[in-house]
């Protein structure tokens, strides 16, 4: 960088001079690593994975590959992914709100809000593989719930198969990730709520409930929309468990894309993993564009 | 304090959700437990564990150490990203293009909003001409994991400068005569150092939990050896997920302390500090 002029500046025993002097532009090749990292890294595959679904196998412009779109199966993948997303977010913002008004009267600095931090990060972020083997562990044909309920109450849960490998099955370890996802994202909402407004409520009149009502719910409903669709997102774009636990079954954008991916070449297929990558980035982009807009709204009281 | 207990509900939900929920959480990991410690004649034993170390299973482990070891240097680069590219790009914009600091954000976490698995599809083509060029090292993908533990490093890295007056210490630096190399290596790099630090750890529970990239990018690390150990032997592989979840909450742990030591260290330094730029 400008190392020389400026060490030369500093031994001058002046204050510093107007900056940029002598190499103006010197300053400003020092962002040049992080813009060309940054293009290489995120930049040109965002670009190439959108762009190549509007590829031919030779490369040449085409609008064909959308065409899969009118294909029901296609449809009915989205949807289910969707759905699949949907009701682990809902589920999981329900717990995670649960969890969050029990962390509430505890102090930043005890050692459960300690704990929880730790295991929130580990299984929302960290989860993935980890978390397919655990539920086979626990729902799968031998797994501890399975022989449990079938031991004591009679309830075979796997009499038609392991349902963990549908679906519905991922939906149990989709909120398993969704809920410490929530904790992190809504614990911080939640912790701004200022007692002075409670104070205020119950010295002119209000009653617990009503302070929920009038006060606490309405201003905590955008960080909690706001964060349902953070969860959404994730459990939408989600890979790792679904991968882990199923080999060809349930029908998800992202194994979708893994299957195009890896069989691209054979089923002469090209550019359908743009597609499904196009479709999903459009999905994500709407929900992240009302998370910002949501989370502005809340913001305003988080201050 | 007390006016908190005004909004928070009583001491009996609390223990409610924290045994029930508790419960809830607890029962699939419990059950991986539970799974490592069946004996192959019945009844419970530690053999899956002892046999963890036995050179017989040297076949089926193998795959493990491996991908734990790419994931090792994939984490060196990944964090060696973070402290040579991010972290003076942060620095640069706070003291010398305060404007950038909106858009540099949101480049930062725009990764949270862009599925690995779409852009794992425009990064197999940049893959390729990375593997014709450099070869086909495992080290390369820890420039790609960069960018999905950027958002995580980002927030780490700006809350300790945001709480550091950087910009003070750049310019008393200065004015005492320090070079450009020596205010970031010896006056600002300390002062950040937990911001710092913070971002390494969680950058390192980013590479090891990651496997989008791995998976489809066809290279071996932690997790998906994880995966292909557990297709062999279901005991091998539950053991070793135990094992790098358990990692992984010691290394979330030390940063939830780290992090919470450090506010209250931030604090008594910048006091410090301004008594003696005063």
């Amino acid at each position: 960088m400008t190392t020389d002029t400026i060490t030369r500046r500093g031994a001058g025993l002046t204050k510093a001079r107007p900056r940029g002097r002598g190499l103006p532009f010197a300053p400003a090749l020092g962002l040049l690593p992080f813009a060309i990292y940054i293009t290489v890294f995120l930049g040109i595959p965002a670009v190439l994975a959108v762009l190549s679904g509007f590829q031919t196998k030779r490369g040449a412009f085409t609008l064909n590959n959308l065409g899969v779109f009118t294909d029901p199966k296609v449809l009915a993948t989205f949807g289910s992914t969707i759905w699949l997303a949907a009701v682990a977010a809902i589920i999981g913002a329900i717990l995670g709100v649960l969890i969050c008004l029990a962390l509430l009267g505890l102090p930043a600095t005890s050692r459960v809000r300690t704990f929880t931090n730790a295991a929130t990060s580990v299984l929302a972020q960290f989860g993935g593989v980890t978390l397919a083997f655990a539920f086979i562990a626990t729902v799968g044909r031998t797994g501890l719930l399975t022989q449990f309920l079938d031991n004591t109450l009679g309830i075979n849960i796997v009499e038609n198969g392991v349902w963990l490998y549908s679906l519905g099955g991922l939906v149990l370890p989709y909120v398993y990730f969704s809920t410490p996802l929530m904790v992190i994202t809504f614990m911080p909402a939640l912790a701004a709520l200022k007692p002075q407004w409670a104070e205020a409520n119950l010295a002119l009149g209000g009653t617990r409930l009503g302070f929920w009502r009038h006060i606490g719910i309405p201003v905590l409903a955008p960080s909690f929309f706001a964060s349902l669709l953070l969860l959404f997102a994730g459990a939408f774009s989600a890979y790792a468990t679904a991968a882990a636990l199923v080999s060809q079954g349930a029908p998800i954008v992202p194994i979708g894309i893994e299957n195009a991916l890896t069989s691209e070449s054979v089923l002469g297929r090209a550019g359908i993993a743009g597609v499904y990558a196009t479709g999903m980035i459009l999905v994500v982009v709407v929900v992240m564009f009302a998370y910002a807009r949501i989370q502005q709204r809340a913001e305003r009281w988080q201050r | 304090m007390k006016s908190a207990a005004t909004i928070a509900p009583g001491r009996g939900y609390r223990w409610v959700v924290g045994i029930v929920l508790g419960a809830v959480f607890a029962v699939p990991i419990f059950s991986m437990i539970e799974f490592t410690l069946r004996d192959p004649t019945g009844g419970y034993s530690l053999n899956h564990w002892l046999a963890l170390g036995d050179s017989g299973l040297a076949s089926q482990t193998g795959p493990i150490w491996e991908g734990l070891g790419n994931s090792v240097v994939m984490t060196i680069v990944t964090v060696a990203v973070m402290l040579f590219i991010v972290t003076p790009t942060i620095l640069l914009v706070t003291l010398r293009f305060p404007k950038l600091r909106r858009p540099l954000e949101f480049i930062a976490l725009l990764p949270v909003s862009v599925p690995a698995i779409a852009l794992v599809v425009g990064l197999a083509p940049v893959y390729l001409a990375i593997s014709r060029t450099f070869g086909t090292g495992v080290w390369s993908l820890g420039l790609a994991y960069g960018v999905i533990a950027l958002p995580y490093a980002y927030r780490a890295i700006q809350a300790s400068v945001d709480a550091t007056d950087v910009k003070t210490l750049a310019e008393a630096a200065r004015t005492l005569g320090a070079s450009w190399p020596n205010i970031f290596l010896r006056v600002l790099v300390p002062n950040l150092r937990q911001g710092l630090m913070a971002a390494s750890l969680l950058t390192t529970a980013v590479v090891f939990g990651e496997y989008t990239y791995a998976a489809l990018l066809v290279r071996q690390n932690l997790q998906t050896a994880l995966v292909v150990v557990g297709q062999q032997d279901p005991f091998t592989g539950v053991a070793f997920s135990l094992l790098s979840l358990f990692g992984a909450f010691l290394l979330l742990y030390f940063i939830s302390r780290v992090g919470s030591a450090g506010s209250a260290g931030t604090t008594r330094r910048s006091t410090k500090r301004k008594v003696r730029v005063a």
